[in-house]
């Protein structure tokens, strides 16, 4: 087999069939994927859940993970985050020309490892290679399936003013390790991407506490974008205590050094949790129980003074808005 | 040896064996709560009558707003933005520059993101430019535009030269090293504008009311406090450089309280762990090898003489101003825009009738509203209603 990746490998031929059994089958095979039918059968019951998502992140390689392991872990939370057992991933990948095999290798084996650890099995997928130019090295889409476990589904629209707004830990891990290990940004944070599956951790806690009102993972545009939506779609007002929202001291220093905030900055192992504030404590007491929630806490309150608005308390006792972003951060002149 | 936090701790900003060491603990000290409480009433307790106030640097802008610190500030402390915000400033015609170099096929645009959405004529901005195909390099460091010319020999790369005197001397540096490694289709639009000049248009307006300037960190650590010294001596109002830090900013507000109750209006350094009184010489002469002063036209206020930086003859080869035959002109004001006033610290910007209906950050009008550090915008992300 050639060392880099060739426009024959998406030909349907025999040199795509090669990559199939070489490499798809050997780490993400199970029965379903390894009978290669055009389709595959899915045992579920009951209403599920699905999410579909597309990732392209720049670069495919970073601290703490890779973009298979993200492709996985993005798209099993989102399932999870509707009260829903993920069971079930399917996978396609776009390539360009040219990317070496080996990276593919290490990228196909990290989404195995992460879909075990995770408890979900892909059953179908598909492979385009396209000329040079046409995508930056690797884009990966993955739908997830899920079956869900309780009455009412955690949304969005469900926050009601007196519950408890808890996050799961620290903010802005992966979007600084992403953009720190990016061309031309040439400091190290010694930070690294908080890429995990959450969906143990939030079944174990969907299934003990059933009045779970929202869940949500603060992936892109972070935590104040996320906290808008609930704002928004619930009309109420989210309130949070800024000394109690965890940041890493060296993400906060690198959010310094470039002019960022990490409170917009994505994370893909956190999740965002509002419930009643009689079952605050019982959540926080599972969550730190799980490596996932360690830093866990109570950041803030769902009130009815702003509706659709976010408060920010700030560590001097003043009030702010939180409000969401434009567009992506851009890093400023000075 | 390390400089002391306000409680006295070891901290901070300085060398340990040779190496620069920025310590985060020491930052902790300039936004303790307590220590800000005791400063806000100290600040209640002596504050006679009204103080206006303007910091003139976006920084200041976002960290006042950041903080909280706006909504505990006692009532007759007026709070003003100035015309601190690079990229608010700089004026349509530059932007409408820059937008026709970036759709030239022979041209990259280097910049700093946050002029990437700035608006130009017809709403026309980079980003959009670059979805129709125009090559514009978000850069972190003026340096990597270097690299960029070196990896583009067919194409010539254009910095975008926007910023005050922050940024001035490390652009002037990147001139000096793209002259060393004979790169030769390196270019600098320069359209940087200095502080004091500004400072000084802006109070011989009439209807300007300052009482007093915080002013900006970054740009005097390269200046110093001498460009300052007019402002007390010749408009008897007292302007203090200042730190970013809610304790930093507290401290000089009650400095300003205090003198005006004295009638001694002052100039002096109040962050003197970063800015030494006489500037950075070192970056003042690298910044004077490569620019000479120059008129500038300012967004929302005009021309204002001898407050942008020219490059000078000498270096007249990296100047994409020369070589693209650009020149800038004054252009009506936007019909119903209140920008210039809002500079000025006349009317804030609630008091503009366009603030939040025909002029958001999704939508910007005037320069206020174009880049997070100007009033509009902070005023618009931050303020609870």
């Amino acid at each position: 087999m050639s060392d880099k990746i060739l426009l024959d490998y998406g030909s349907g031929g025999k040199a795509s069939q090669r990559l199939v059994s070489d490499l798809f089958l050997k780490y993400l095979g199970n029965d379903e994927l390894n009978r290669l039918n055009d389709a595959a059968e899915l045992q579920v019951s009951g209403r599920i859940a699905v999410s579909t998502d597309s990732f392209t992140v720049d670069p495919i390689f970073f601290p703490g993970g890779n973009i298979g392991s993200l492709a996985v872990h993005g798209t099993v939370n989102d399932v999870a985050m509707l009260g829903a057992v993920p069971k079930y991933l399917t996978c396609g990948y776009i390539i360009e020309e040219g990317l070496p095999f080996a990276d593919l290798e290490k990228i196909v084996e990290a989404m195995g490892e992460a879909a075990r650890k995770a408890g979900v099995s892909v059953v179908t997928g598909d492979t385009k290679v396209v000329p040079r130019g046409a995508v930056d090295k690797i884009f990966i889409n993955t739908t997830g399936i899920g079956e869900i476990v309780v009455d009412t589904p955690p949304a969005g629209d469900l926050a009601r003013p007196g519950d408890a707004i808890l996050i799961s830990g620290t903010m802005g891990d992966h979007g600084l390790t992403v953009l720190g290990t990016r061309e031309g940004l040439e400091f190290e944070t010694g930070v690294q991407s908080d890429s995990a599956a959450l969906n143990h951790l939030l079944v174990r806690l969907i299934r003990e506490i059933p009045e779970i009102h929202v869940l949500r993972d603060p992936t892109r545009g972070g935590l104040a974008t996320t906290m808008n939506e609930i704002a928004i779609s619930s009309d109420t007002c989210c309130e949070l205590e800024e000394s109690s929202i965890p940041v890493r001291p060296e993400v906060a220093g690198g959010c310094s050094f470039l002019g960022l905030d990490p409170l917009y900055l994505a994370n893909e192992g956190k999740f965002l949790c509002v419930l009643p504030e009689e079952h605050a404590e019982k959540a926080l007491a599972i969550m730190h129980e799980d490596e996932l929630g360690a830093d866990a806490r109570r950041i803030g309150t769902v009130t009815d003074a702003n509706p659709g608005k976010v408060v920010m308390i700030t560590k001097l006792g003043g009030k702010r808005l939180l409000n969401m972003l434009e567009g992506e951060q851009l890093p400023r002149i000075c | 040896m390390l400089p002391s936090g306000p409680s006295g701790k070891g901290c901070g900003i300085g060398t340990v064996n040779g190496e620069f060491v920025l310590s985060l603990d020491i930052l902790e000290e300039f936004h303790n709560p307590e220590l800000c409480r005791k400063l806000l009433d100290q600040l209640s307790a002596e504050l006679e009558g009204e103080l206006r106030f303007m910091e003139v640097c976006g920084t200041h802008t976002v960290a006042i707003f950041q903080s909280g610190l706006r909504s505990l500030l006692p009532e007759g402390i007026v709070h003003l933005s100035g015309p601190g915000c690079p990229v608010c400033v700089t004026h349509e015609s530059e932007v409408n520059a820059f937008l026709d170099l970036a759709e030239r096929d022979d041209v990259i645009i280097a910049t700093f993101g946050d002029l990437m959405r700035v608006p130009g004529h017809g709403g026309r901005n980079l980003k959009a430019a670059q979805a129709d195909g125009a090559r514009v390099n978000v850069i972190y460091s003026p340096f990597d535009a270097l690299k960029l010319a070196a990896e583009n020999p067919d194409s010539t790369v254009v910095f975008l030269g926007v910023g005050f005197e922050t940024t001035a001397p490390t652009i002037a540096g990147t001139m000096i090293m793209a002259r060393q490694q004979r790169l030769k289709n390196f270019r600098v639009l320069p359209f940087h504008k200095t502080v004091p000049e500004a400072l000084a248009a802006l109070m011989d307006d009439v209807q300007t009311r300052i009482d007093g300037f915080i002013l900006p960190g970054h740009v005097s650590a390269v200046i110093g406090l001498e460009p300052y010294r007019y402002i007390a001596d010749k408009y008897q109002r007292s302007a203090i450089v200042t730190g970013f830090e809610p304790v930093d900013i507290l401290q000089s507000l009650l400095d300003m309280v205090r003198w005006r109750n004295e009638g001694t209006p002052k100039v002096t350094n109040n962050y003197t762990r970063i800015v030494a009184d006489e500037g950075n010489k070192k970056a003042m002469s690298v910044m004077h090898q490569v620019f000479q002063p120059g008129d500038a036209l300012w967004r929302g206020i005009g021309m204002i003489p001898g407050s942008g930086l020219d490059i000078r003859e000498e270096w007249a080869d990296m100047d994409a101003k020369r070589e693209f035959g650009i020149t800038i002109e004054e252009v009506p004001p936007l019909p119903g825009c209140k920008c210039g006033e809002v500079l000025k610290g006349i009317i804030s910007p609630e008091q503009c009738p366009l603030f939040k209906k025909a002029c958001t950050p999704a939508k910007p009008v005037g320069p206020c509203m174009v880049s997070t550090e100007g009033s509009c915008a902070a005023y618009y992300k931050y303020k609870v209603d």
